[in-house]
């Protein structure tokens, strides 16, 4: 029992095709409650697609997706949400002209108590509080509750962000690409922000990447894709630069597989 | 000035930030009040400050202020509005029609009888705000539906309402209007305030307190900032998009029916350049044609630049022709003086708390914003 529900999310034989290309072609992905899980592959290789029928942006051909045990149905980004799944996009993450509580709360606004509350009128000091509290739970600092998130560096951007999926994805956290538009330094807040969340939410986190040192340095699971299969699922400790980049670059296909491609 | 304050002591802003806001409206509020104690030094007689000339100046603000302060909304949402002096006219037809035509019969009105007033006054107002309102949700329903740019679809609704409001009259004003309207609300006083004054400072502050207090103003601010993030928050963007623009057109209806009580006839040849005087109201006050940005206390301010300019020129002896010209300076001015300000606020604020986070505090992104000033 604990066994099955230790696998948060399970997908099997995922297949999305888009006219004339075959972008998944039968794709199996496990995500484990705690863990954070690496999507990798090169451009093209349907990384993006899958996320997105995760996330309920898209739906899949054919295939089936259990959370805890139950087959669900993604039809939409609120159904995702609703199922506990939150997703952080490369950009389009926050509105900058709000502040980090409002940011965090935003769709889901804290209340003044009486009349006030029945007016509309939201409780920004209660809201900044909570939204520290979760980016501190997180192991990270913003200067100020109160300034316009426009006023903060890109990283700490990204981590309101990632902080503000972390506190209402109920089950599964998913990042695409959470760091590619940031500095070295900033990458490395936002990594270890989500290490955090996986830990201390116990959620299961999906992140794509490009970047092989930083998935080494952060996944305890790692799925390589290439044309639209799974070429590579290993653990953290039985991967290596070496082996993540023969599998991205399809040296891991069997010729079988190559023949069926183009 | 504001974000030295805002890094130095963010607790004490609290009173501060809920009026104006962490980008404040310090530069634009002096040059009011600057223009203000110039041209009383300068009038003959230092006649601007008297009261009656404030009483004068707050009747000449308040219907673009009220067409302000909806304008504050639309483009803190990302969005602009160029059909509000339109519908101010189509209000004022039909408000005037209304109560003309249910106060009482012509030859009754032409002996200045009018044994209906009080249902043909309130079929007018209510019929004026309602006709606003109904072309402001018609402009959110084609913005959202048709995803036309709200600056076609609010100049082919201008065009559209203003030529309904000339059918319906044939070009004309409306005659048949019961003078008590005008002598109640119109051109009466409380407390030697203007009725219209005191009706637009009771919308207008309600208004600060929808934008800068409620979640409908929050997501205002989001919408404008992020319209996908606020999707994706949960925030039903095309509702509320829908409600900001019936709001526009609720308070241009208002307007109108101001208009008639005020001038005692639909002025169908009236309210041409409404529409830009709002837009520059709230620029001038700060409010971002890019969305996200902006207050109502800065509205406020810039709705009253104008209209202080207009009644200083003229006490001064100049021809007030050059008061568009002064105004069209300041909008330019205030705006450009805006985004500077802006630009070296980003890398000030960011300087100190950039060694957030977990490792070297040296951020190189620290100085992109100097570089920018």
């Amino acid at each position: 029992m604990t066994e099955q529900h230790d696998d948060v999310l399970v997908a099997t034989g995922i297949t999305k095709s888009f006219a004339h290309v075959r972008a998944l072609r039968g794709v199996d992905l496990t995500l484990r409650r705690g863990k954070v899980h690496a999507l990798v592959g090169d451009n093209g290789a349907g990384k993006s697609t899958l996320i997105k029928i995760l996330s309920g942006a898209l739906q899949p051909d054919s295939g089936e997706i259990l959370m805890e045990g139950e087959p669900v149905d993604i039809a939409s980004p609120e159904t995702a949400q609703h199922l506990g799944i939150e997703t952080v996009y490369q950009d389009l993450a926050v509105a900058e002209a709000l502040d980090l509580g409002e940011n965090i709360f935003l769709g889901r606004e804290l209340l003044r108590r009486g009349l006030l509350g029945h007016f509309g009128f939201v409780d920004r000091p209660a809201m900044r509080e909570r939204g520290m509290e979760q980016m501190q739970r997180l192991g990270t600092k913003v200067p100020s509750p109160s300034l316009p998130l426009e006023s903060m560096s890109g990283g700490q951007k990204q981590a309101v962000a990632v902080a503000r999926a972390a506190m209402w994805g109920g089950r599964v956290l998913i990042l695409d690409e959470p760091a590619a538009a940031l500095g070295v330094r900033q990458t490395a807040q936002v990594l270890n922000l989500v290490r955090r969340s996986a830990e201390e939410s116990n959620q299961a986190v999906v992140f794509i990447s490009h970047n092989v040192p930083q998935i080494l340095e952060i996944a305890d699971d790692i799925t390589v894709l290439h044309q639209g299969r799974v070429c590579l699922r290993c653990a953290k400790a039985d991967a290596s630069v070496d082996l993540l980049v023969r599998a991205m670059s399809g040296a891991l296909d069997s010729p079988a597989d190559r023949e069926g491609t183009e | 000035m504001s974000s030295e304050l805002a890094v130095a002591k963010p607790r004490h802003r609290k009173f501060a930030d809920m009026l104006t806001g962490s980008t404040g409206n310090g530069l634009i509020l002096t040059v009011l009040i600057a223009m203000i104690l110039v041209f009383t030094i300068t009038s003959p007689a230092h006649r601007f400050l008297s009261a009656g000339n404030f009483t004068s100046i707050l009747a000449d603000t308040s219907q673009i202020l009220l067409l302000a302060a909806g304008e504050t909304f639309i483009m803190i949402a990302g969005g602009i509005d160029l059909s509000c002096g339109a519908f101010v006219v189509f209000s004022s037809v039909i408000c005037a029609k209304l109560v003309a035509g249910l106060s009482a019969t012509p030859e009754q009105a032409s002996n200045l009888e009018f044994p209906h007033l009080a249902l043909g006054l309130a079929a007018g107002i209510v019929g004026g705000v309602a006709a606003g309102a109904a072309w402001g949700w018609l402009n959110g329903w084609i913005t959202v539906r048709w995803q036309v740019p709200p600056f076609i679809v609010t100049l082919g609704t201008l065009g559209m309402s203003l030529g309904a409001a000339q059918i319906i009259t044939g070009g004309l004003n409306v005659p048949g209007i019961p003078p008590a309207f005008q002598e109640t609300l119109g051109i009466g006083k409380i407390f030697g305030i203007p009725w219209i004054a005191v009706v637009a400072a009771i919308i207008v502050g309600i208004l600060w307190l929808l934008l800068a207090q409620t979640r409908f103003g929050m997501r205002t601010y989001a919408i404008g900032s992020n319209s996908e993030a606020a999707r994706r928050a949960g925030v039903n963007v095309p509702r509320q998009t829908i409600q900001l623009y019936c709001l526009m057109g609720f308070l241009a209806g208002i307007v109108g029916v101001l208009d008639v009580a005020r001038f005692n006839t639909a002025s169908i040849a009236a309210h041409t350049t409404d529409n830009l005087q709002a837009i520059a109201a709230a620029a001038i006050g700060g409010v971002s044609l890019y969305g996200g940005k902006g207050r109502m206390s800065g509205t406020i301010i810039g709705a009253f630049i104008p209209a202080v300019l207009h009644n200083g020129f003229i006490l001064l002896g100049f021809e007030p022709y050059w008061q568009e010209v002064a105004v069209g300076a300041v909008l330019i001015i205030a705006v450009y003086f805006d985004q500077v300000r802006r630009r070296s606020t980003g890398s000030r604020v960011q300087a100190p708390d950039d060694d957030a986070g977990a490792t070297t505090p040296n951020g190189n992104e620290v100085t992109h914003g100097s570089h920018a000033t």
